[in-house]
């Protein structure tokens, strides 16, 4: 293997067979062998995955929960083995798939210092030259004696992550580590992590924090369903995967506003139907929408007889309540003609709104009969807005034009 | 040969070292007696089976030493019962471990065997002491005990290999072996003198018995000369089968072990 690889992939392939029932007895086996069903189904994890992690790089995998990222993690520490393809690491790797692993609640902190370094390879002598230091930096010299069982989550982490970082290591392999712990904790996690890759070490972080990909890895890896989607520069890779939430939530969207439409009330009396609401922006039909670019909200009532003067409104609310919006059919003209049959009424909107669900309400109102309701139904149709870039957010957000001058 | 070596790396070592220390530490937690338990059990054993055997039921009068006879018996097949025991579950108990870091599963099964090893060597003191206080005459065959007890030790890391590996699919295993252990018990003359099979065939067969052979060999190496082993029943090949059996076993195990450990992270 070329020497600058430090873990290479190679069509891994891995499924796990599921059980219908816990057939986990003998009984179970012989009536599943006689009924001669297959008890379990095969369920594939991963397909064919290939990439290279070259020496010294930090390398995120990234992805969403059940995309197979831990799968892949415990393949690459040799936890678990491939169905097919093949695995290579290049140096010594250690694993971090959970701080503390075998920590026994009924033992000292000392005696748990000492298995959590044999785990990781350190011989006694060793851990004896080490001790002072793990103690020191955990911050828990008066509690050695104690219980593990008496130490607070936060003690115990401290303790794990001091022996952990005493590993000797080439390759590191971190799952979602920085999950835990407090922000004094975590800044050490980020010190270690700058000092590691400093020393030229390998790092794997699996994660679903973009946050840390962006700020360490160079490269990464999106993971979804169980195949690559992409490798490449972690920026990208994290546009990526907020757009396959994107995807997801705009489906999501599709399918409750396809429900509502189906649940929306028909007015007895004059048999007005809503039969569609369409929200579209660049002529696109989305449910999740960006901001500050204007989107139109297309409504199309069926009616049973031709109304001469109706009025069309239209609410829109946001996800706390406040009526973001209240418009109608009179910023076109005081009334308007319905047709009997399939009537189409279009709303372009100047998008000032911030990051938040929507909820659309409708009315339609027949003037020549004081304003009667021919149809009113609220929430008929819900829709996002994503992509304000401020950490706080105001009700609104308009378009601003900045300028800049200087005068001495 | 690089493999043979891989086995008994430093880190190898220094991890069944700390898994041993540990189990050994936490097997009397919270105990008042602790450490005491283990050599106070197997001898309220024994004194139970001394009262209703010896005392009563008059066993073994014409074996010389018989209480030391029945003490080492039971010290030995409590060795073989607590080590098999032990190990069965040591995989699924430390799931933990394996699901989450890469070691090398065969260390856990040895951890679980050493810490019975230990306790033998703690009752094999107490066994020592009565052999003393009962005047025993120790001879040089008593340099073949190791032997008896690596033929026990061999035996019982084999299935050992075995038990635990398929525990981890089939959580039956450890009823069937508590149901097997106890008719072991019977089949293996502990309790009772060898003499007692007054039909000969039945007497050869339970001298196949590889724990038989093993501790029958142990009671003529340190207790008595007067004891019926394989050995002195059987003057051809077959003398040989418990031993072939236990070499069987032990590969048996071993390959099993092997094989189904790749999968063990996710089947447990």
């Amino acid at each position: 293997m070329n020497e600058d690889i430090a873990v290479k992939v190679e069509h891994v392939s891995k499924s796990f067979k599921l059980p219908h029932e816990k057939s986990g007895s003998i009984k179970g086996i012989l009536l599943g062998w006689r009924k001669k069903r297959r008890g379990y189904e095969n369920q594939h994890v991963l397909r064919d995955i290939s990439f290279e992690i070259k020496k010294g790089e930090f390398f995120g995998i990234v992805g969403r929960n059940g995309s197979g990222k831990s799968t892949l993690l415990k393949l690459i520490s040799q936890i678990y083995s491939p169905d097919s393809g093949s695995i290579t690491v290049n140096g010594k790797l250690t694993p971090f798939i959970e701080l503390g692993v075998g920590f026994n609640p009924e033992l000292s902190g000392r005696d748990n210092v000492y298995l959590n370094g044999a785990l990781l390879g350190f011989g006694r002598e060793e851990m004896n030259d080490m001790y002072d230091e793990i103690v020191e930096f955990a911050e828990l010299e008066r509690f050695m004696d104690q219980k593990l069982k008496n130490y607070s989550s936060g003690m115990q982490v401290r303790l794990a992550f001091s022996i952990a970082i005493r590993a000797n290591t080439d390759i590191l392999v971190l799952d979602e580590v920085l999950a835990v712990g407090d922000e004094a904790f975590q800044q050490k996690c980020y010190d270690y992590f700058a000092k590691v890759k400093k020393e030229g070490k390998t790092i794997i972080l699996v994660t679903h924090d973009m946050g840390s990909v962006q700020r360490f890895c160079k490269r990464a890896l999106l993971l979804e369903g169980g195949k690559i989607v992409k490798i490449g520069s972690s920026p990208s890779i994290s546009t990526m995967y907020s757009n396959l939430f994107l995807e997801e939530r705009n489906q999501a969207l599709k399918n409750e506003n396809r429900k509502r439409l189906d649940q929306s009330p028909i007015n007895t009396e004059s048999d007005a139907r809503l039969t569609n609401v369409r929200l579209l922006q660049d002529r696109k039909e989305r449910e999740v929408i960006k901001a500050k670019e204007n989107f139109t909200i297309e409504l199309r009532f069926n009616l049973q007889s031709t109304i001469d003067k109706a009025v069309v409104g239209i609410n829109l609310v946001d996800g706390n309540g406040n009526i973001m919006l209240a418009t109608s059919t009179r910023e076109h003209s005081p009334t308007v003609k319905l047709f009997r049959g399939e009537n189409r009424i279009s709303f372009s909107i100047d998008n000032i709104y911030t990051d938040s669900t929507y909820s659309i309400n409708a009315a339609v109102t027949d003037e020549s009969r004081a304003g009667m309701l021919l149809y009113q139904a609220q929430d008929i149709h819900r829709f996002e807005i994503k992509g304000i870039k401020y950490a706080k957010h105001s009700l609104t957000h308009p378009r601003v034009q900045v300028e800049l001058g200087h005068e001495s | 040969m690089k493999d043979m070596k891989a086995y008994f790396s430093k880190q190898n070592k220094a991890l069944l070292s700390e898994l041993v220390r540990t189990d050994f530490k936490l097997r009397y937690q919270g105990s008042v007696l602790g450490y005491a338990w283990s050599l106070l059990k197997p001898l309220l054993m024994f004194a139970i089976l001394y009262v209703v055997f010896v005392k009563f039921l008059r066993f073994g009068a014409d074996i010389p030493h018989y209480p030391i006879y029945l003490l080492l018996g039971i010290v030995l097949w409590n060795f073989f019962a607590e080590m098999t025991g032990q190990s069965l579950g040591s995989i699924v108990g430390r799931g933990d471990l394996i699901r989450k870091i890469k070691i090398p599963r065969w260390i856990i099964v040895v951890s679980a065997s050493i810490s019975a090893l230990i306790n033998l060597a703690l009752n094999l003191i107490v066994v020592g002491v009565f052999l003393f206080l009962n005047g025993v005459d120790i001879t040089w065959n008593a340099a073949f005990l190791p032997l008896n007890l690596l033929q026990i030790y061999a035996l019982g890391l084999g299935i050992s290999f075995f038990l635990s590996a398929a525990f981890v699919k089939y959580r039956d295993v450890s009823n069937i072996w508590d149901v097997v252990l106890q008719a072991g018990f019977y089949a293996t003359p502990i309790i009772y003198p060898i003499t007692m099979i007054t039909n000969e065939t039945f007497q050869k067969i339970l001298l196949l018995n590889p724990m038989t052979q093993a501790i029958q060999d142990a009671r003529h190496n340190i207790v008595t000369q007067d004891t019926i082993t394989t050995w002195s029943t059987f003057n051809d090949w077959k003398a040989f089968l418990p031993v072939i059996f236990i070499l069987v076993v032990c590969v048996a195990g071993g390959v099993y072990f092997k094989r189904r450990s790749k999968t063990f992270a996710e089947d447990l």
